[in-house]
């Protein structure tokens, strides 16, 4: 996952303040939390040298925007399908005690994560532990991901 | 509900949809198991004599007359095939007088004669959801070769003994000559070996389970993972190709640990065998087994049926065999199916075709076909050549 010190090093670094924050790093930061937007800093749209940088750094920030609301973001590609995530999330094991809570898959459509195809996709974020007034920083799923296919930003 | 056939897990709770003879959803199937099926659908092996296509009763009648024919015939493979098939294949075998053989290597034969003869203790891998509070993967890793066996079994699920699991309850230790993506999970239980330096890393923990300091390792380390193995209240060994290689014929040093742990707490080996049945194989075989190496050299014709053993064998025993006429049974092209003199082609067990097969840890698992084909399954297969000869 991008750090905010690369995202800093691709912005234009004169803490002009045209954002509204009193330095690029802030702006940094408010980026990598998704408050603030590429497009909310003027020079680096608007002047050409700043272009490679621009470039760079929208590369960099795609994989933030597939994020959901609660920061969790799959990346199919490297998942085992293992199971490891359906079978930790408290809330899979809450709505299904039988099956999630003795390691096997769910059956319902309550639970968030899943494997479908040989891949965990999710459903129901609403429901994540990290979502929401009450919200707990969980990590059940990443942390027992073995090939770091779940992430959060 | 269908069973996968992907690994020895033979996991149970697979939700598929069918469509056109093809799966269309599948849900919590791994996607080693995933890759397996649609592995198989694609590139069917087609009935062959000699390179020309023939009909199926003709290459069925063609691999009896070279069995017949044959002086010392060699029937190899068996590990991703039903229990009725492989005791089909004994029965030829009796018939015949021909050698029997799996493609694992000959130390996994020796493990697995220990454990099924009752000599090194064991469990099933429900107990190990149940009960096991220390799970060691030696030389294994699972998360790649079997990979829901943490999820279903080893590290998470919750069991009547263990509801609060891998939060509070269960360690989970790897012991490999790489990080690997088991290991990265253990974090900071892992415990590096050298290539080779099983037995001196055996030493070193029977050292400090006798409370004397330990000569090779980093003894720090090693004291700590003997602390973890004596206060075990149910210890599981996983047992995986990279310690078996290593210890060759030094088994006995693990079988002294085993011995060793058992006098202080509960602890237990479960193999880590990889195809869908090669415990079912060696549980009908009562033994160690023959070597595969010696054999494929002394053959004049080979039945070849659940492998591919002239792209899995290491080159010498994969050259002596090709010199021989092979029959093949495969649902699936291979390098050993193109190279076939017969080949001979089956429905895919666990899709195709029912039957039973036995876990790795020895539970008997059943499944029903969920595809509909027009191809016999090897069991039926072998019952025809067993008449024919
Ligand atoms: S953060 Fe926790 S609640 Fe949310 S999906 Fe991951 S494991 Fe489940
Ligand atoms: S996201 Fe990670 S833990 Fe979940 S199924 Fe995929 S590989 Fe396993
Ligand atoms: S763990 Fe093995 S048996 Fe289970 S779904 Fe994956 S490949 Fe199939």
């Amino acid at each position: 996952m991008v750090s905010a010190m690369e995202i800093y090093m691709l912005l234009p670094k004169t803490n002009c303040k045209k954002c509204g924050l009193p330095t690029c790093m802030a702006f940094a930061v408010g980026l990598l939390s998704r408050e603030k937007k590429i497009d909310e800093c003027p020079p680096l749209i608007e002047e050409k040298k700043y272009e490679a940088k621009l470039k760079k750094l929208r590369e960099v920030m795609a994989p933030l925007e597939t994020a959901s609301e609660t920061g969790l973001i799959i990346h199919p590609e490297k998942c085992f399908g293992c199971g490891n995530c359906v079978v930790a999330c408290p809330v899979n094991v809450a709505a299904e005690p039988t099956r999630c809570g003795v390691g096997l898959g769910p059956q319902g459509d309550k639970v968030i994560l899943r494997v479908e195809d040989g891949v965990v996709i999710c459903n129901n974020l609403k429901e994540c532990r990290r979502f929401g007034p009450n919200k707990v920083l969980c990590n059940a799923c990443t942390a027992t991901c073995p090939s770091k296919a779940i992430e959060f930003v | 509900m269908a069973i996968c056939t992907g690994c020895s897990l033979l996991c149970e709770d697979i939700e598929l949809t069918v469509k056109d003879g093809a799966i269309s959803h599948v849900r919590n199937l791994c996607r080693k198991g995933h890759g397996h099926y649609q592995g198989l659908l694609t590139q069917r092996a087609r009935p062959m004599i000699d390179g020309e296509e023939v009909a199926l009763d003709q290459a069925i009648a063609k691999a009896a007359e070279v069995l017949h024919g044959s002086k010392a015939p060699l029937l190899c493979g068996w590990s991703n095939t039903t229990l009725e098939a492989q005791a089909a294949g004994m029965s030829i075998a009796k018939k015949l007088g021909a050698s029997i053989c799996d493609t694992s290597p000959p130390c996994l034969g020796t493990l697995m004669e220990r454990i099924i003869s009752g000599s090194a203790p064991t469990c099933t891998l429900d107990d190990v959801r149940n009960f096991a509070d220390v799970s060691v993967f030696w030389g294994s890793d699972p998360s790649n070769s079997h990979p829901r066996h943490l999820s279903r079994f080893s590290y998470y699920p919750r069991g009547e003994k263990r509801q609060k699991s891998y939060e509070e309850e269960r360690t989970c230790i790897a012991v490999d000559v790489r990080k690997s993506a088991t290991a990265t999970l253990c974090s900071n239980y892992y415990f590096r070996v050298q290539p080779g330096g099983d037995g001196e890393f055996i030493e070193s923990i029977l050292a400090t389970l006798d409370g004397k300091i330990p000569k090779f390792g980093e003894k720090k380390r090693m004291i700590e993972l003997g602390t973890i193995l004596r206060k075990a209240e149910y210890g599981v060994i996983f047992p995986g190709p990279g310690m078996l290689y290593s210890l060759q014929n030094k088994l006995e040093l693990f079988e002294t640990l085993l011995a060793k742990l058992n006098e202080i707490a509960t602890f237990k080996v479960v193999p880590m065998v990889e195809r869908f049945n090669s415990r079912g194989y060696y549980q009908l075989l009562h033994g160690p087994g023959n070597s595969l190496a010696a054999a494929a050299k002394g053959c004049d014709a080979a039945l070849v049926i659940g492998s591919d053993p002239l792209a899995e064998l290491p080159l010498a025993t994969a050259r002596a065999l090709a010199r021989v006429p092979l029959i093949v049974i495969d649902p699936h092209r291979s390098l050993t199916v193109d190279a076939a003199s017969v080949v001979i082609p089956s429905a895919i067990s666990g899709m195709e075709a029912g039957g039973t097969a036995l876990r790795t840890d020895g539970v008997k698992i059943s499944f029903e076909p969920i595809i509909e084909s027009d191809l016999p399954s090897d069991e039926q297969i072998l019952a025809r050549i067993l008449e024919a000869i």
